[in-house]
């Protein structure tokens, strides 16, 4: 067998809803993972790209213990998730964005410090490398700050250096830049990067719904949705199945009541995705061929549409989704919360 | 390395215990909190007993009543000192789940995090009996109080009040909302059934069972008797028993609580894991 760092065997979670205290009758099933298998290899910078609500942050909490599956397993490390959690517990860290934890009446070092101490890092160690990584975020004038003092995005801050200290075998940072300005995600990302070339034996689990993080980053990307892994592979080889597709931006004036399934409909089209906002529409196609473009632009200003710039683009991991899903990831999204 | 977890887990958290209990702002607030608040609850309490028994100060039921109060706060505190912070890192901190994911033991970190408030406990307790001794004549002569049982019962007796904690903590763990009346309502129960303010022999004969079941009531009992011999007569119920075999109940329920307590908490924890409570805050 070979030596993966994380490897899911038909993983699945599903999470019951129970009623309020009136209707405890009612309860559903949230089917939140579903049958996913996956191998990690050591080394890896492995990216969970998604919509909000596919299953990332189920599937991280999975395997790192916090959450019971409730069908396959998880190995991390070689050790199983489920069984062996105090295997597992010395080996791995995470990190989750969007949220702002941390004792607030300790100052930043102390957090950092404190957490260091659960791993067993000797103190001296511990604080060379928070100091090292304070000053790879830009946070090391806030050192001594109290964390209660901090702004949410550089209490984030904290919490993915939090992550790097204790030197873990594999990583789990979910949606490590959300919410974070682009200064603060570039410098984000460096440091992931870093750390993983510093030495081999480190693999770096992340979830993003940033296809462009997931594209620029990552050395394999899981694309998931509705607790399903998709498709799984190099970047570059999930957008190469869309090359011989042909792939159009259109923006043009609204569409007068124009259904998007009528352009679907046109031969040679394959997929379309509409995005409207005031006094303009946003049209992406997917075509089989060229010259299928002529009938879309024909049915537009047929019915009244004027075309105000066309763009034609190389295949990205968002135009994969469209292709995997039939929606735009955004879509999906609105989709999920209806 | 197992040996090692357990240490770091209590002293790490005994630490962090510490930063947010002396994280006093205002010196004042903590003196209000840790010397005021304790002997004014006293105070209440010697009026009322003043008033009941017109004035029968001298009565041993007094010292055992005044004593009994003054060492409850040790209930209160540690019990809730353990099980509180699983709430507090949940919600109001957000840093449980990734003290869950570090190697920690939980019911180690539970219990460093309950130090701190056993320490401030035991300086209201301290305050509170000396307050009793210059101010209301509690009997307790320094030079004759028996410390070679007062001390050692105490620490059983912590112990024993920490195991409790644990089992109110892993119900916190599987709670959604500020369930911290669990807290309250076993102090509330260990109120009535163990005798801190009045002898067991006080209630029913039916509920009297429940108060010997309880290892309070033997601690209690034991640590007024280590300080102030005579007050054993205002306790019929227990009057028959040595010391030495009081204490033998009270290692033998402790023992009992910390197996209960520690297996208590594994099968929270466990459950706490399937339904996805480690993580879970109330505006869910
Ligand atoms: N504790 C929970 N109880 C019930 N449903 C949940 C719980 N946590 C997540 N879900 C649901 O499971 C699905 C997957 O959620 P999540 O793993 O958080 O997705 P993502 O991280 O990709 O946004 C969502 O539909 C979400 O509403
Ligand atoms: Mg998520």
């Amino acid at each position: 067998m070979e030596n993966f760092a994380l490897q899911t065997e038909g993983l699945g979670r599903i999470y019951k809803i129970h009623g309020n205290r009136k209707e405890k009758a009612i309860r559903k099933e949230l089917v939140a993972l579903k049958d996913v298998s996956l191998e990690v290899k050591t080394g890896e910078l492995f990216g969970l790209l998604g919509p909000n609500g596919a299953g990332k942050t189920t599937l991280i909490k999975i395997l790192t213990t916090l959450l019971a599956p409730t069908s396959g397993r998880g190995m991390v490390a070689g050790y199983d998730v489920a069984q062996q959690p105090q295997e597992v517990r010395p080996r791995i860290n995470m990190v989750s964005g969007g949220e702002s934890s941390g004792y607030g009446l300790l100052t930043v070092r102390e957090n950092l410090w404190m957490f260091s101490q659960f791993y067993g890092v000797p103190s001296k160690e511990a604080y060379r490398r928070i100091d090292s990584y304070l000053k790879e975020i830009g946070l090391t004038d806030r050192a001594h700050t109290k964390s209660s003092d901090l702004s949410t995005g550089l209490r984030q801050k904290m919490n993915i250096v939090r992550g790097f200290i204790t030197d873990p075998q594999v990583l789990f940072l979910d949606e490590p830049t959300l919410g974070l300005d682009v200064g603060a995600s570039r410098d984000v990302r460096r440091i992931i990067r870093e750390w993983l070339a510093a030495d081999a034996k480190r693999t770096l689990l992340l979830t993003t719904h940033y296809m462009a993080e997931a594209d620029e980053l990552c050395d394999r990307v899981a694309i998931i949705n509705k607790g399903q892994v998709l498709a799984c592979d190099t970047p570059e080889n999930l957008k190469r199945r869309l090359q011989k597709d042909v792939l159009f931006e259109l923006a043009t004036s609204p569409l007068n009541g124009l259904p998007l399934s009528a352009l679907e409909k046109l031969d040679g089209v394959k997929k379309a995705t509409l995005r409207e906002s005031d006094g303009r529409a946003e049209i992406k196609f997917m075509l089989k061929e060229e010259s299928a473009l002529a009938g879309v632009i024909n049915t537009l200003t047929s019915a009244n549409v004027k075309i105000q710039n066309l763009t034609k683009h190389e295949p990205t991991l968002e135009d994969v989704f469209v292709d995997l899903v039939g929606r735009s990831m955004e879509d999906e999204e609105h989709v999920e919360s209806d | 390395m197992q040996k090692s977890t357990f240490a770091r887990s209590f002293l790490t958290a005994t630490w962090l215990g510490w930063q947010i209990e002396s994280n006093w702002t205002d010196p004042f607030l903590f003196a209000v909190y840790s010397i005021v608040k304790p002997i004014a609850s006293a105070a209440i309490l010697v009026v009322m007993y003043g008033i009941i028994t017109k004035g029968a100060f001298g009565d041993p039921l007094f010292p055992y009543m005044y004593l009994g109060n003054v060492f409850y706060m040790y209930v209160g505190a540690v019990m809730t000192g353990v099980s509180w912070s699983v709430l507090d890192d949940r919600e109001h901190y957000k840093t449980l789940k990734y003290i869950y994911v570090a190697p920690v033991n939980i019911p180690m970190y539970l219990l460093g995090r309950g130090v701190s408030r056993f320490i401030t406990g035991s300086i209201a307790v301290f305050i509170t009996i000396t307050a009793g001794v210059l101010f209301l004549n509690v009997p307790l002569d320094v030079t004759k109080a028996n410390w070679l049982l007062f001390f050692p019962t105490l620490l059983v007796g912590v112990i024993m009040l920490a195991m409790m904690g644990l089992v109110i903590a892993g119900i916190t763990l599987t709670t959604v909302r500020h369930e911290g009346f669990a807290g309250e309502a076993v102090a509330g129960l260990l109120y009535i059934f163990s005798g801190a303010i009045f002898p067991l022999d006080v209630l029913p004969a039916f509920l009297r069972p429940i108060g010997l079941a309880m290892p309070t009531t033997y601690w209690l009992e034991l640590l007024r008797r280590s300080l102030v011999g005579g007050v054993a007569q205002a306790f019929p119920t227990l009057a028959g028993f040595s010391n030495l075999e009081l204490f033998g109940i009270l290692l033998a329920l402790t023992i009992l609580f910390s197996f209960i307590g520690i297996n208590t908490f594994r099968y929270f924890d466990h459950k706490a894991r399937e339904r996805g409570m480690i993580d879970r805050t109330s505006n869910y």
